[in-house]
C-alpha cells in the first residue's frame, strides 16, 4: 500500500503558543487513523494544518505523491482532503439538498457562459449534480428531508448532512473533527456503523478526531495520541490501551 | 433531461409574461394614457429595478456589504456618454462599453477591498464610490462640477425594458448555476465553502464584477435618458438608497429587489407633491419593515418557490381534508 498521506515536522505557532510540534502522521490507501488527546492538545489545529486553513510555521505535507504545503483550502479539497468541523459549519439558511449540490460544484465544467445561456453542458450537468445530490442524501437517509433548511435539522443529522456534504467532493482523504460530539448513544452506534461503511463504499482513508474511546477503539487500524501539541503515542488500539505515558497523559494528573 | 425541460419551461413562462407587460405598458405610453410623469417613473422604475437586483448580487446573494453601487453607474453613465457623443458610437454598443467599463474598475477596486469584512468592506466600497465621484468632478472634460450636457437622448421605454429583462434573466440563470451556488456559499460559511472547494475569492470578484457590469449599464441607460450625467446624481446617499430597495424586498431575493425597486420609486413620486411629509412617510414605512418584516418582504426567497410552497400547502391542505371527510 503506498501513503496517501505524509508529514514531515509539521509545526504550528500561534505567537508563543506551540499548538502543534513535530506532527508526524502517514496514512495509507484505505485506513481509518484515530486522532486523539485531551482538551487543546492540538487536534483540530493539526486538523486546519492538513486542509491549507493555517500555513504551517515548519514543516511539509505529501499528498497522493504532491507537496501541498502552502496551498490554499480550496486547491486542497480539490486535489482530494475533505472535513467536517468539530463545530458544525452547514450552510444553515440553505436547504439539505443546496448543501450538498454546492460540494458537487468542483465536479461541474460547464462555463460562466453556458451557465447564463443555459446552454451546452449545463443542462446535462445540473441534472447530474442533482441525481447525484440525492442519492448521496439517500444513502445517509436524508433524503426525506432534502428540501428542509440545514439549521433546522437534529443535532445527529446535521452531523450525518455533514459528512455527505464532505464526501460530495469525492475525497481520497475524509477528516472527521469529533462526528460523535452531541450524538446519543443509539446515533453514536449508527455512526460507527456508518464510517466502516463509508470506507469501503466511497474507497477512502478516514482520519478522526474523536473524545468517545470506545468508538475510536472499535474502528480505527492505527491511532495517533496528540498530547501539548507533540505527539506522545502511535500504535494499534491495544498497544495505545496498554500504553503507560497514554494512561498518564490521561488519567495521570487526576489518578 | 428533466431539469432542463423544466427551466426552459418555467423560461419561456417568464418572457411570454414580460412581452405581455412590454406591450401593454407600451401601448399605453403610444396612446399617452399614461402621463408623461408617469413615463418617467416607468422608466425609473426600469433602471432601479437593474441596480436593485445587481446590488442584490453582491449584498443579499454573495453577502459582501458594499456601498458603493453609485459609483459603478457614474462610471457606466460617463462611459457610455462619451462613446455615443464623441465617438457617434451605436447606443447598443455604447452602452456595453460603459458596463464593461464600470466593471473593470469593479474588478481593479474589488480584488484589494475583497478581502475586507463587513463593515470594513462596507467603509471601502463607499469610500471607494466617492473617490469615483470626485474624480468625475475634477476632470473638466466631462464638465467637472456643472456635469456632462448634451448627452443624445437615446433611451427609451424599450431599451430600459428589454435590459432589465436580460438583467434579470442573466441573474437568475446565474444564481441557479454552480457560479451563483458559490457566491451563496460565501454569503452562508466562507470557511466550510473553502473546505467545500470552493475559491471564495473568486466568487466575490465574480460577484463584485457581475454586479458593477449591470450598474454601468443602468448608468448608461440614465444618463441618455436625462441627456445629462452630473456627479450629484451618484452620491453615497444614491447608494444608499438602493440598497434600502434591496433590503425592503429581502436580501438575497430578486423577486424582492424587484418589488423593491419598484415601490420606493413608485412611492418617491406619488409622494412628489408633498416633499414635506415624504420623508416621513418613507421613514415610517421602513421602520414598520423593521418592526414586522426585518427579513424583508421576500427574505431570502423567491416569489416562484414561495407560490409553489403555498399551492403545495393547499393542495395538502386538501388532500387531509378529504381523508377526514372519508373517516
Ligand atoms: N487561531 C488560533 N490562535 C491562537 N491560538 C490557537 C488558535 N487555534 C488554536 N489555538 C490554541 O492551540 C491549542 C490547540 O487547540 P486545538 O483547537 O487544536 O485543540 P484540540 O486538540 O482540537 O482541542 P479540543 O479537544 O478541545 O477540540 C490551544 O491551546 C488553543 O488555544
Ligand atoms: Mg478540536
Amino acid at each position: 500500500m503506498a501513503a496517501l498521506l505524509e508529514t514531515t515536522d509539521l509545526s504550528k505557532s500561534f505567537g508563543g503558543i506551540k499548538a502543534v510540534q513535530n506532527f508526524l502522521i502517514h496514512i495509507d490507501e484505505g485506513e481509518v487513523i484515530g486522532l486523539i488527546g485531551p482538551n487543546g492538545a492540538g487536534k483540530t489545529t493539526a486538523f486546519n494544518l492538513l486542509t491549507g486553513v493555517y500555513v504551517p510555521t515548519t514543516g511539509k505535507i505529501l499528498f497522493d505523491g504532491k507537496d501541498i504545503t502552502g496551498k490554499k483550502p480550496y486547491q486542497i479539497t480539490a486535489l482530494g482532503i475533505a472535513r467536517t468541523f468539530q463545530n458544525i459549519r452547514l450552510f444553515g439558511e440553505l436547504s439539505v439538498l443546496e448543501n450538498v449540490k454546492i460540494a458537487f460544484t468542483l465536479h461541474a465544467s460547464y462555463s460562466f457562459p453556458e451557465a447564463i445561456l443555459r446552454i451546452g453542458r449545463y443542462g446535462k450537468e445540473e441534472q447530474i449534480i442533482d441525481e447525484r445530490a440525492r442519492e448521496l442524501l439517500a444513502a445517509f437517509k436524508l433524503d426525506s428531508l432534502a428540501d428542509e433548511q440545514a439549521k433546522n435539522l437534529p443535532y445527529g443529522q446535521q452531523r450525518r448532512l455533514e459528512i455527505a456534504r464532505a464526501l460530495a467532493t469525492r475525497p481520497k482523504l475524509l477528516l472527521l473533527d469529533e462526528p460523535a460530539a452531541g450524538m446519543n448513544p443509539q446515533e453514536t452506534k449508527e455512526l460507527t456503523q456508518m464510517i466502516r461503511w463509508i470506507r469501503d463504499t466511497y474507497k477512502l482513508s478516514i482520519l478522526l478526531i474523536e473524545h468517545d474511546m470506545a468508538l475510536v477503539m472499535h474502528i480505527c487500524e492505527r491511532i495517533y495520541v496528540l498530547d501539548y501539541g507533540k505527539i506522545l503515542a502511535e500504535g494499534t488500539p491495544d498497544e495505545i490501551k496498554n500504553n503507560p505515558a497514554v494512561i498518564k497523559a490521561y488519567l495521570g494528573t487526576e489518578g | 433531461m428533466q431539469i432542463i425541460k423544466s427551466l426552459r419551461k418555467f423560461d419561456l413562462a417568464l418572457l411570454v409574461l414580460s412581452v405581455a407587460v412590454f406591450a401593454v405598458l407600451e401601448v399605453l405610453i403610444d396612446m399617452r394614457i399614461i402621463s408623461s410623469f408617469w413615463r418617467l417613473q416607468i422608466i425609473l422604475i426600469g433602471i432601479n429595478v437593474i441596480l436593485a437586483a445587481s446590488l442584490n448580487l453582491i449584498n443579499g446573494i454573495t453577502g459582501q456589504f458594499s456601498l458603493g453601487h453609485a459609483g459603478f453607474m457614474a462610471v457606466g453613465a460617463y462611459v457610455s456618454a462619451i462613446m455615443t457623443m464623441w465617438y457617434d458610437l451605436p447606443f447598443g454598443a455604447a452602452l456595453l462599453i460603459g458596463g464593461l467599463a464600470a466593471c473593470i474598475i469593479g474588478v481593479l477596486i474589488g480584488i484589494p477591498t475583497l478581502r475586507l469584512d463587513g463593515d470594513y468592506l462596507a467603509i471601502a466600497t463607499l469610500g471607494m464610490g466617492e473617490i469615483i465621484r470626485i474624480c468625475i468632478l475634477n476632470i473638466q472634460a466631462v464638465g467637472g462640477a456643472s456635469g456632462l450636457t448634451g448627452i443624445p437622448r437615446l433611451t427609451t421605454f424599450a431599451w430600459v425594458f428589454w435590459i432589465m429583462v436580460i438583467t434579470l434573466f442573466f441573474l437568475k440563470n446565474m444564481i441557479n448555476s454552480t457560479y451563483g451556488r458559490s457566491c451563496i456559499s460565501v454569503r452562508e460559511n466562507a470557511i466550510a465553502a473553502a473546505a467545500m472547494g470552493i475559491n471564495t475569492t473568486f466568487a466575490k470578484v465574480l460577484a463584485f464584477a457581475i454586479g458593477a457590469f449591470f450598474a454601468g449599464l443602468a448608468g448608461g441607460l440614465f444618463s441618455h435618458y436625462f441627456s445629462i450625467a452630473h456627479p450629484s446624481s451618484f452620491t453615497f446617499l444614491n447608494s444608499y438608497n438602493y440598497l434600502t430597495m434591496v433590503v425592503l424586498g429581502g436580501l438575497g431575493s430578486m423577486t424582492g429587489s424587484i418589488t423593491g425597486a419598484a415601490l420606493i420609486t413608485f412611492i418617491t413620486a406619488a409622494l412628489s407633491d408633498y416633499p414635506e411629509v415624504r420623508m416621513i412617510i418613507y421613514a415610517l414605512c421602513l421602520i414598520l419593515l423593521m418592526l414586522f418584516r426585518p427579513q424583508g418582504l421576500f427574505g431570502s426567497q423567491e416569489g416562484s418557490l414561495l407560490l409553489r410552497r403555498l399551492m403545495n400547502r393547499r393542495k395538502e391542505a386538501k388532500a387531509n381534508g378529504s381523508t377526514l371527510g372519508n373517516n
